[in-house]
């Protein structure tokens, strides 16, 4: 069972590069821990100690490919809610949307469209709905939360309708389903590859100042001449977006279409994730490596006790302890973080 | 008040504003001459902030017209009022707690790293650091979160940021509130300094009449949403200002006793 173990490299898990001091390690060890995702790097690499241990299994090369499916999707639609979540907002629909994008793609292909166009189809209508949430939320000042849990049964229902409840076969064009999705640990590069772009957005580009902004002080933001509006609405239509193309993605990782993929499991893994990697739910702070980090530790523990054999109802607690326990963490460390930079 | 140009910056006639039943300005007429510091003074619920707030394009007038260097403009927008360049500093400073020193000073005018959309933090670092300097404000590094700075700290970065913005028109919305007397001072200096090189044109809304008396050229006086006076600083007092506003009080006090015997 256990012949070709994989010792090394274990999963990557370095945040952002540290800055070299090259003086002194306790200084860089100081440095690294004061970093926000500290504290969930080191929780991630204790699971993967505590499991391998546990069963030499775990960093096996088929494991690690389970992992990394368990992380991807629901990494892709986390970035998308930190962005949300920093500006004072939340999705509740984007698990929906996750089950819609694959259909509208699939319907597409019936009339005879090709597999990419119907994707970019399918991604418009997720921005649409994005920008339907956006809409009713800004300007008829609805709480996104409502707006959300509304659309949540409105796309839900969509997607049961035109798929009359059945699960579809993905259509299959070669190399396009590899790249998007099919072919082992495309899923992950995806991931990987839109956690940085969107870690970029977020820290160096003005839409993500203007997000932390709007997030942080909306009353001051939009005094300063902030968009407020452009912005948070802007945010629902990437995170709708994200979360139709994870559910694209899937759809060409396990070659079948169906009407109750993702839904709120996926949409709160994703909202844990992120808030298990140091998001404020209350706006202004968050980190896209901190959401894909959180995102991590969860799928690692998933899959870890699924290795260990726990049962699935054993595990929903041991999760809920983790969450609180990961949040309580977070809390001291933050407090203990702003202390020591006074 | 001796060489001033006769031009007027801002103009404002007939400012008309409600909030529901509420009017907060009925018939605001005021104007602004270039290089003049204009103290903006009355009782609470008076209407200094809403007017302020128009001026600044962040709320739009019912009725009324405003001109900006002789011409007439409706400020659509607070980029809008920023393009035509008026600065405004809120009471409540509109600073992000959880951004830098420096990102707050360069919000919504940041510096990018073109052709790339990405932004250009060692010019905007440096600058800051630069135009903090220069104003005397002391912060441990531009790199701090606003959410660890003094109110004092706080109200200097608010200033810093519009007077180093290419404002020609400062709104100042209480500027020496919650100020200790070291940074009062400081930024009563900083008025100073900008009236003495003319080139920026200030409106500032205060509290303490000696302050306004003191800094200012002229005072204007708002009462019920309306200007019940305009005179320079020389020809009035504290005294002046305080009659006034308390004889409106009392009025407003027998009305209310009127009003409660049903009369």
């Amino acid at each position: 069972m256990a012949e070709d173990v994989l010792f090394a490299p274990p999963v990557k898990t370095e945040p952002e590069p540290m800055p070299k001091r090259p003086n002194s390690w306790l200084r860089v060890a100081r440095l690294f821990l004061r970093q926000r995702e500290a504290s969930i790097v080191v929780v991630a690499i204790a699971l993967i100690i505590y499991f391998q241990f546990s069963n030499q299994a775990f960093l096996s090369t088929q494991n690690l490919r389970t992992l990394s499916q368990f992380v991807a999707a629901t990494a892709i639609i986390s970035a998308g809610e930190v962005m949300l979540l920093i500006c004072g907002e939340i999705d509740l629909s984007v698990g929906q949307v996750y089950a819609l994008a694959p259909f509208i793609m699939y319907f597409a292909n019936q009339a005879g469209l090709p597999l990419l166009v119907g994707l970019i189809l399918g991604l418009i209508v997720c921005a649409l709905v994005g920008l339907f949430n956006g809409l009713i939320t800004v300007m008829l000042k609805v709480p996104s939360f409502i707006t959300t849990l509304g659309t949540l049964f409105l796309i839900n229902g969509l997607t049961l309708t035109i798929s009359q409840g059945f699960p579809v076969l993905t259509p299959s064009e070669g190399w396009v389903n590899e790249i998007l999705g099919h072919a082992a640990y495309a899923e992950i590069i995806w991931a990987v590859a839109i956690a940085v772009v969107m870690q970029i957005v977020l820290s160096w580009t003005r839409w993500g100042l203007h997000t932390v902004a709007t997030g942080g002080n909306l009353l001051g933001a939009s005094e300063v001449g902030v968009n407020v509006a452009r912005i948070k609405i802007g945010n629902f239509i990437l995170c709708s977006v994200l979360g139709g193309f994870a559910g694209t993605l899937e759809a060409f990782r396990i070659t079948s279409i169906d009407p109750l993929a993702g839904g709120t499991d996926i949409m709160f893994m994703a909202v844990a994730g992120a808030v298990i990697g140091g998001t404020a739910l209350t706006g202004g702070l968050g980190t896209i490596v901190g959401a894909f980090l959180g995102t991590l530790v969860l799928s690692i523990l998933r899959d870890g006790f699924t290795l260990l054999g726990v049962s699935a109802f054993t595990f929903d607690i041991i999760l809920g302890a983790a969450i609180l326990v990961a949040m309580v963490l977070n809390v001291r460390l933050r407090l203990w973080r702003e202390a020591g930079r006074e | 008040m001796s060489e001033f140009t006769t031009t007027e910056v801002i103009r404002t006639e007939g400012l008309i504003k409600r909030f529901g039943a509420v009017t907060a300005l009925s018939g605001v007429s005021l104007y602004l001459r270039r290089g003049e510091v204009l103290g903006l003074v009355g009782d609470n619920g008076a209407g200094k902030s809403t007017l302020i707030k128009i001026l600044t394009g962040f709320l739009q007038p019912d009725e009324g017209r405003i001109f900006i260097d002789g011409k007439e403009v409706r400020l659509r927008s607070v980029s809008h009022a920023r393009s035509l360049g008026i600065e405004t500093v809120y009471q409540d400073l509109a600073l992000i707690n959880e951004l830098s020193v420096y990102h707050n000073m360069f919000l919504k005018r940041e510096s990018l790293l073109n052709p790339f959309p990405l932004l250009n933090n060692q010019r905007m670092r440096r600058l800051a650091r630069e135009y903090l300097g220069h104003m005397g404000v002391n912060i441990p590094s531009v790199d701090t979160e606003v959410a660890q700075l003094s109110g004092g700290q706080r109200q200097s970065i608010a200033i810093a940021r519009a007077v180093y913005s290419q404002a020609r028109i400062l709104l100042l919305d209480e500027p020496l509130a919650a100020m200790g007397a070291k940074e009062g001072s400081l930024i009563m200096n900083l008025i100073r300094t900008l009236k003495s090189e003319g080139q920026v044109s200030i409106m500032m809304i205060a509290h303490n009449y000696a302050q306004v008396l003191e800094i200012c050229d002229r005072v204007n006086l708002l009462q019920h949403g309306r200007i019940a006076l305009d005179k320079p600083a020389a020809e009035t007092s504290v005294e002046e200002l305080t009659e006034l506003v308390m004889r409106e009080y009392r009025a407003g006090a027998n009305q209310h006793r009127r009003a409660a015997a049903g009369l």
